[in-house]
């Protein structure tokens, strides 16, 4: 078991386009659809603040149970994506408050904006955990990282994630009392070592 | 002695970190420190007795998360009982010669607050009150307030301090290295309103080492006129050997800390990683150092939750818009609560280059107070500019600024006693720029003389209430000059006097000169000229007046205060008078049709209002409702039931429809609002905070026709269930995201079918499935926004 890290990591500049639309539930993007991203983008680009930590954990897995020393969850699903692993990295990453700041602006007078703003800030953040895993993957022999509530696992788990993190304290994300992270653009999970 | 008067004197020092020397005594990850204080006394007796020994002036208590969030009452009076005993014990050890303080510590709740999070601003000051009140009567000397990363909160527990005692209290923030709070204030905006709400002094700590906290503790020194204080970490956390180090020394922590000394520095300790060692050095280093005396600034300055804004050569744009006084739709939009409109007009303003947003929504028929509060908390939802609380109701006005998260701009005190009265005491506890209007109970002077003699006693009045007169603009009132040809020369020279002889700055409402007369933009752009000549500070004006517009412009690169003329070019730019020949909507193969049709389809919001407009001058609105904006929506919503059109283009489309309708709506001004089949409540239940697609299941029903009453997000059952009671709502339909939620949709559903049995519910949401919703009760399910459309249609229409 380690202290909490913080990084200065940052996914490149830019967006996916094909993820952004994936994100807005679009199939088939019309030219003032990719020219209403492309404006929404230049909009939200410097209000972006990424900000990540993590923390190196052990790892006990007894049937579906995992122990990660300071805490332990039961989940199948997480239990499978962690087999063979010996330690696991929980990590919490965001893009910071301006962009739910700029999602509720257009959100009162723009639906259409509020939606790519929403997409481009999920896109955004989970570039991020990207640019994140690859570094470790760089370091170790990775698992895909699995986030709280996929599969069976739990979303209550969130909150031994948070206190393990001290993300608030950290990179300045705090829970809500169902369980849902503010700022909405952030993400936390687990990637297994093995 | 005090320790006001300490501080007066010259320097302190504070204490350094205690989390990182509690760790290494054997707390644990995730126990909680304040505990200890109770459990391990010794330990924290040794760790303040060491920070006495070292020099530190001012030890604060171990008490950092003690707070109701994270204790029940009585264990909270017991941890603040022996933090200060612990305090104490330590002081009463220690043989150090200096003075020695102890202050009752606060961080923040961990909690972020609405509109961001789910805490209740007044939520928070409640549970910041609990640990003031238990601390004070312990005896400490001094509150110190750190560690804040969010500047609405930090109000919350100033506020919190100064109601619930009379103790000197620190604030310090924990800024980025963007030099930012994580909820984006810069230190100027902090300046801005922790000295307007009376802090003893004010600073930066945790987060990065002193080094990088330079420039914030420069940019608070060159902003602040109250002390100002510096506790850094000790550089940036490493990891080594599995355990955490810090990589400034002792020795590099006190000469990074010594230079700012020397610019004006006058608290000084240590926040993460630095130990008594830290402290030993620093005050070794800088006992000799006397700083330099912190001059008053007098800047005349108004801040948001991002930024502040002063008062200075360039004169400042104050949007006039959001106020009912002779507007039927915004009248309209009041009275039906229609807050989207109003947030409408403030982000419109704010994009046609506004500094400042007036903020007035009194009307005799509605709750005043209920109201402003809303607008403002709703505005600063959506806009960071800061807002000038307009109202002649203190009560109003108190419950806006207590909200207010920033310093405001207050509208308006005048030379009234009653007046005066009622409004310093509020500007005194909250802070705020409050702007003085010049007349009294014998009515408005018609001599400049008159008026400056009032702004000399709204001065003298204000300094007895210990109000600064950089905190006070003056309004030397615009009259209408066709009822007086001298007004507004009158009006010019009482703003030139107050300026120059009094040194206070400036405002007027330009618009009032013009009333009675024809093509009022024409006099109100050259007497807004004048008025800037003669030194007036801040315009309220309408921002979308092009004739203000160029004056504006014009003025600043004319006298020199635009930079290569850069804003008066891009300003430009827009100048042109309305194109007449607009370039047309282009035929699309997947859309033929009517000009206003393709407009609609494709989504193009500006094209629809203006061909909307055009077309209203031949053709009767309903004419143009029914055969242009239906059948173009309905051709777009077809298209997403069979799946060609997708969501972003369907909500494009919609939103250019929502313009083509306030175009007509601003034109029929009728009675009433559509000939729609009937009121639909529309709500996010309870515990849930997503709002999207309840949104745009709202554009689209009210493009459709119907009577929406939007009741947000995070609703409880009880609201929801009165109001259908109360508007006899034929329909409600709710939102859920989270299976966590569902439940409370559930409730709602139980509640509706009890005590509005009439109505039918309708729900929707991504985790609700069609047996899902029938398994809680709900008359309908549906998939999508056009889903919902077609059912409430079905419903209602017939």
């Amino acid at each position: 078991m380690s202290a909490v890290t913080l990084t200065n990591l940052k996914p490149a500049e830019g967006y996916c386009e094909k993820e952004v639309l994936r994100y807005a539930g679009c199939k088939e993007p019309t030219e003032e659809i990719c020219e209403l991203i492309k404006v929404c983008y230049e909009e939200l680009e410097d209000r972006l603040t990424y900000r990540l930590c993590y923390r190196k954990l052990s790892l006990e897995i007894s049937d579906d149970h995992c122990d990660f020393g300071c805490f332990s969850v039961r989940s199948r699903d997480l239990a499978k994506n962690l087999k063979g692993c010996k330690s696991v990295i929980v990590f919490a990453a965001t893009v910071g408050v301006a962009t739910d700041r700029i999602i509720a602006r257009y959100n009162r007078v723009s639906p259409a904006r509020a939606l790519i703003m929403q997409a481009l800030g999920a896109e955004r953040v989970e570039a991020l955990c990207d640019e994140f895993c690859k570094t470790l993957a760089a370091e170790y022999n990775t698992r895909p990282r699995f986030s709280p509530g996929y599969g069976d696992l739990p979303l209550a788990v969130q909150k031994e994630l948070f206190a393990a993190l001290e993300c608030y304290r950290h990179i300045g994300i705090s829970l809500n009392e169902s369980l849902l992270m503010a700022p909405s653009k952030s993400v936390t999970a687990f990637v297994g070592i093995y | 002695m005090r320790f006001l008067e300490y501080l007066n004197r010259g320097k302190v020092y504070l204490d350094g970190g205690m989390g990182t020397l509690l760790q290494g005594r054997g707390l644990k990850s995730g126990e909680q420190p304040e505990l200890w204080n109770i459990s391990h006394p010794t330990e924290i007796r040794e760790i303040h007795k060491a920070y006495y020994d070292a020099g530190s002036n001012v030890v604060c208590t171990n008490t950092f998360g003690a707070n109701l969030l994270k204790f029940t009452e009585d264990k909270l009076v017991e941890i603040i009982a022996a933090a200060v005993e612990n305090a104490a014990a330590a002081r009463a050890e220690s043989t150090a010669p200096q003075e020695k303080f102890i202050a009752l510590d606060i961080g923040p709740t961990g909690k972020l607050l609405k509109p961001l999070g789910d805490l209740d601003f007044e939520e928070a000051v409640k549970v910041f009150a609990k640990t003031v009140e238990i601390g004070a009567a312990l005896g400490v000397d001094l509150i110190m307030i750190e560690t804040m990363n969010d500047s609405y909160e930090t109000k919350a527990a100033l506020l919190a301090a100064k109601e619930n005692s009379t103790l000197p209290v620190i604030v310090s923030n924990a800024y980025g290295e963007n030099g930012k709070l994580m909820t984006g204030a810069d230190p100027a905006a902090m300046v801005a309103m922790l000295e307007g709400m009376g802090a003893d002094a004010l600073g930066a700590n945790c987060s990065l080492g002193p080094e990088q906290l330079t420039g914030v503790a420069e940019e608070l020194l060159a902003n602040a006129s109250v002390p100002v204080l510096l506790k850094p970490n000790a550089g940036l956390p490493k990891e080594v050997d599995g355990k955490t180090l810090f990589d400034v020394t002792p020795a590099e922590f006190a000469e990074c800390l010594a230079r700012l000394i020397e610019k004006g520095l006058r608290i000084a300790g240590g926040c993460c990683g630095t130990t008594p060692e830290y402290i030993s050095a620093l005050y070794k280093r800088t006992a000799d150092i006397t700083p330099p005396p912190c001059p008053k600034k007098n800047f005349t300055v108004v801040s948001s939750y991002t930024h502040a804004v002063s008062f200075g050569k360039t004169p400042l744009l104050i949007g006039e818009r959001i106020n009912p006084t002779g507007k039927k739709r915004f009248k309209q939009a009041l009275a039906e609560k229609d807050m989207d409109y109003i947030l409408s007009e403030g982000i419109n303003q704010q994009e046609k280059g506004v500094h400042i947003l007036d903020v007035n929504v009194g009307l005799p028929e509605i709750n005043e107070t209920e109201m402003l509060c809303a607008a403002v908390c709703e505005l600063q939802a959506v806009s960071d500019l800061p807002l000038q609380i307009d109202s002649a109701d203190p009560v109003a006005m108190e419950a806006a600024m207590r909200r207010y998260n920033g310093k405001a701009m207050i509208n308006s005190v005048n030379g009234k006693a009653e007046s005066m009265a009622a409004v310093f005491p509020l500007v005194k506890k909250y802070g705020g720029l409050v702007t003085a209007l010049t007349l009294d109970e014998n009515g408005i002077p018609a001599t400049a003389e008159g008026r400056l003699e009032i702004a000399k006693r709204i001065l003298q009045t204000a300094e007895e209430y210990g109000i600064d007169k950089k905190d006070i603009v003056f309004d030397t009132l615009a009259m209408t000059v066709s009822a007086d040809n001298k007004a507004a020369t009158v009006t010019l020279d009482a703003l030139k006097r107050i300026r120059e002889e009094l040194g206070c700055h400036t405002v007027l409402g330009v618009s009032n000169v013009s009333f009675g007369l024809p093509n009022r933009d024409a006099i109100n752009s050259i007497f807004f000229t004048l008025a800037m000549e003669n030194g007036l500070s801040a315009a309220i004006m309408n921002p979308y007046s092009a004739d203000m517009e160029k004056a504006y412009y014009c003025f600043k690169a004319l006298k020199g205060l635009d930079e290569n003329c850069g804003d008066y070019i891009n300003a430009a730019a827009g100048f042109a008078t309305v194109t007449t020949a607009a370039t047309s909507v282009p035929k699309a193969e997947d859309c033929d049709g009517t000009e206003l049709q393709r407009a609609v389809v494709k989504g193009l919001k500006d094209k629809a209002a203006e061909l909307t407009k055009e077309m209203l001058k031949t053709t009767p609105p309903l004419d143009v409702v029914n055969n242009d904006i239906i059948p173009a929506l309905n051709k777009v919503g077809s298209g997403f039931e069979q799946k060609t059109v997708y969501l972003p283009q369907l909500l494009m489309s919609a939103e250019a429809a929502k313009a083509a309708f306030e175009v007509i709506k601003a034109t029929v001004t009728t009675e009433g609002k559509s000939a729609s089949g009937g009121t639909f409540i529309i709500a996010t239940v309870r515990g849930d905070i997503h709002d999207i697609g309840k949104n745009i299941v709202k554009l689209l029903l009210e493009n459709y026709g119907f009577d929406v009453v939007d009741m947000g997000k995070d609703v409880p059952p009880e609201a929801i269930a009165k109001k259908a009671v109360e508007l006899h709502a034929p329909i409600v339909g709710l939102s859920a995201l989270m299976t966590t939620t569902v439940p409370a949709m559930e409730e709602t559903v139980a509640l509706l079918k009890e005590q509005a049995p009439w109505c039918k519910t309708i729900v929707g949401g991504a985790v609700l499935t069609e047996d899902y919703a029938k398994k809680i009760g709900a008359d309908k399910y549906a998939k999508d926004a056009m889903e919902a459309v077609r059912y409430a249609e079905k419903l209602l229409k017939n």
